[in-house]
């Protein structure tokens, strides 16, 4: 296999040339292309982007949630660190095997943006987190029951026990999601992965659960993939960040790195175009034209078509080697392999 | 004010709830909206922010009459004329409504499909008999250059449009009327950041140049923040404070808007979020708390902010606020940037 190299102690996660495609009525569309990307036990990794930009497929993957019609490339790699010390490769799994459904959930969990659909009408709010309970911890019904109980209590709701018994149509949005994140965290997951869990809410309660994550995360150190595209929140949450763009990563380092002195051009360009309480009324630096579409990928660096800086002849060759610039900061962009030959 | 395009005087809008037996009587109201007032000067931007439940869309829609007031007043000065919309008959209103257009929030929705770009943006001008044969044409074409919208899309449908051309050709249709108020409700919430930042540049622009009144409505403070010249925060079908933007903002006077504030992300990894906690959820809106609305979840209540309403006082100038304790509380606002100086 392409990658025999073994994972870092100090990674839970380890995510190697990933590249994930769909075969779709017009052709194969690559949503992933060779992103390598890993995380920290007990850390945050914030992936930032735009719509199309893969993140989401990439996280997803991890957990082998993909719809029928995806392709993970042979040569990808991602390794997990499973509770027992054992490391998995989870493109290897069979997509239905024992080991993979306990994982999912039990190690990995995923919390989404809906808080509206991701729990059964048709189910109490207890039920629904008994029963993961039990598919995934060797307690009793009872035990399962006090388990959900408390995680209702722990993630800022009141009342649990009644909660408990009531059916998601009876809880708001806010609540939803909560029970939501008790749901995937009554299972001791040791990977979190948060994809846009605050998008649809309002400001105070989106400041609740943002508190709530960072409380759990010190407290059971499990480590968390932050999915979103509002960069005040990531920066906030992650200790690293990644910057994502058609299924590219251009530029990976430290929150205070990839905030105070972004370096890829689109990352620049992402801060500029952010409304900021410290520039008021002063025009938005729109980034010009708009994200390429996946069947038209453009070939060399994908931001070339949009970038103020595109040295042509340079960008739209070939896609920019990884240029580091400090232990934990890594950048793809020709600008700056330049300066370092 | 002479200068005031629109005035809405103890707006309230009362959804009746009807009772589930045999003769559905009415039971119950939501009181969506239950007493707003405010004015808006020509030309002016006015952001309206609340969390959901709060009634700010209705206040919207109801102005446009898309929704019917239950109560209260809208006037509109057009062409050195006042209008009382809440007195016009429907066929009044439809006439009116050249004035005044709304842009939604999703343009995936918003556009029908069957209907290529040329006939969506000139839907107003027909509904409304503003223009016929040619004109039409000449109109739908204006409205399209304004927001650099490609000519040669006109002949195409929305499906072949990513979000921000979509959005795009929402804002060319509100445009075509030639308006002179225009409601944004959330207009750019479900926008890419690059794109909002585009959308958000060519709505000032517009206003710049033809002196466009908005009255924008989102959840997004620093959106709202950067656009709007004054803020007014609504809670529970009430207006709690209204002021200009970085007063607002830098020294609020109502704890709900301090608590709003204090949930704002910076984008900036060193000054951590430090945010007022609520105690539980918005309360219903068919049996809103007595006194002040706000006391069953404000850090700082007192016995009297659970029997008495709070009066709707100007106490700066301009600064309208709703609290028994708008003078005594020390409130902190949205961190003070410290990257740049303060002007």
């Amino acid at each position: 296999m392409a990658n025999t190299k073994e994972i870092t102690k100090d990674n839970l996660l380890e995510v190697r040339n990933l590249k994930i495609s769909f075969k779709t009525d017009e052709g194969i569309i690559t949503a992933v292309d060779g992103i390598d990307f890993s995380v920290k036990h007990g850390q945050t990794l914030g992936i930032v982007g735009e719509s199309g930009s893969g993140k989401s497929v990439s996280t997803w993957s991890i957990m082998r949630l993909l719809p029928k019609n995806s392709i993970i490339d042979k040569g990808s790699s991602i390794q997990f660190h499973r509770k027992s010390g054992k490391v998995v490769e989870m493109t290897k799994l069979k997509a239905n095997s024992r080991e993979l459904r306990k994982i999912r959930g039990g190690e990995v969990a995923l919390i989404f943006q809906e808080p509206m659909s991701s729990f059964s009408p048709v189910y109490t709010i207890g039920n629904q987190i008994v029963e993961a309970v039990l598919q995934h911890r060797d307690v009793s019904k009872e035990e399962a029951e006090e388990i959900a109980v408390d995680m209702l209590d722990r993630v800022g709701i009141s009342n649990p026990r009644q909660r408990f018994r009531q059916y998601p149509f009876e809880l708001s949005g806010g609540m939803r999601q909560r029970a939501m994140i008790a749901v995937a965290l009554s299972m001791n997951p040791s990977l979190l992965i948060a994809d846009e869990p605050t998008t649809s809410l309002d400001v105070t309660i989106q400041a609740q659960i943002l508190e709530l994550m960072n409380e759990l995360q010190e407290e059971l150190g499990m480590s968390i993939i932050f999915i979103t595209h509002n960069l005040g929140v990531i920066a906030q949450v992650a200790d690293e960040i990644e910057v994502m763009y058609l299924g590219k990563i251009l530029e990976r380092g430290k929150t205070k790195e990839i905030i105070q002195q972004p370096q890829h051009p689109y990352t620049q360009a992402l801060l500029e175009a952010i409304p900021r309480l410290d520039r008021l009324g002063e025009r938005l630096t729109a980034i010009s034209g708009d994200i390429p579409s996946p069947l038209s990928r453009p070939v060399g660096c994908p931001f070339y078509t949009r970038c103020e800086k595109v040295m042509p002849g340079i960008c739209d060759i070939e896609m920019p080697k990884p240029t580091q610039l400090s232990e934990t900061h890594t950048v793809y962009c020709f600008l700056h392999e330049e300066k370092d030959v | 004010m002479s200068d005031t395009l629109l005035e809405i005087k103890d707006l309230k809008v009362h959804f009746p709830i009807r009772s589930k037996n045999l003769f559905g009587g009415v039971t119950k109201y939501v009181k969506a909206v239950d007493g707003v007032s405010f004015y808006i000067e020509k030309g002016e931007t006015l952001g309206l922010v609340g969390e959901s439940g709060s009634g700010k869309t209705t206040v919207g829609r109801s102005i446009l009459r898309a929704i019917e007031p239950t109560a209260g007043k809208v006037t509109f000065n057009v062409d050195d004329e006042t209008f009382d919309l809440s007195q016009l008959t429907d066929k009044e209103m439809r006439g009116f409504r050249e004035h005044m257009q709304l842009i939604f929030q999703d343009p995936y929705s918003s556009l029908n499909p069957r209907m290529t770009v040329r006939d969506i943006i000139a839907e107003p001008l027909i509904a409304q008999k503003l223009a016929t044969g040619d004109e039409v044409d000449e109109r739908v074409r204006e409205a399209a250059a304004l927001c650099k919208l490609n000519l040669e899309f006109l002949r195409r449908f929305p499906h072949a449009f990513s979000g921000g051309q979509r959005q795009r050709i929402g804002i060319a249709r509100a445009l075509v009327s030639r308006p002179q108020f225009i409601v944004c409700d959330e207009s750019v919430s479900a926008l890419d950041v690059s794109i909002q930042a585009e959308i958000l540049n060519l709505l000032m622009d517009l206003q710049a140049e033809f002196g466009f009144t908005y009255l924008f409505i989102a959840h997004d403070l620093s959106v709202v923040a950067h656009i709007s010249k004054r803020v007014a925060v609504m809670y529970l079908g009430q207006l709690v404070e209204l002021a200009p933007t970085k007063d607002l903002f830098y020294a609020p006077k109502h704890p709900y808007t301090e608590a709003l504030m204090s949930a704002i992300p910076e984008v900036n990894p060193d000054q951590e979020m430090n945010p007022v906690h609520l105690d539980g959820e918005i309360p219903s809106p068919i049996n809103p708390p007595s006194g002040c609305r706000f006391h069953t979840r404000c850090p700082y209540t007192q016995d009297n902010c659970k029997t008495d309403i709070p009066k709707w006082e100007e106490i700066e100038d301009n600064h309208f606020v709703a609290c028994h304790f708008a003078k005594t509380l020390t409130l902190k606002g949205a961190e003070m940037p410290t990257s740049v100086d303060a002007n």
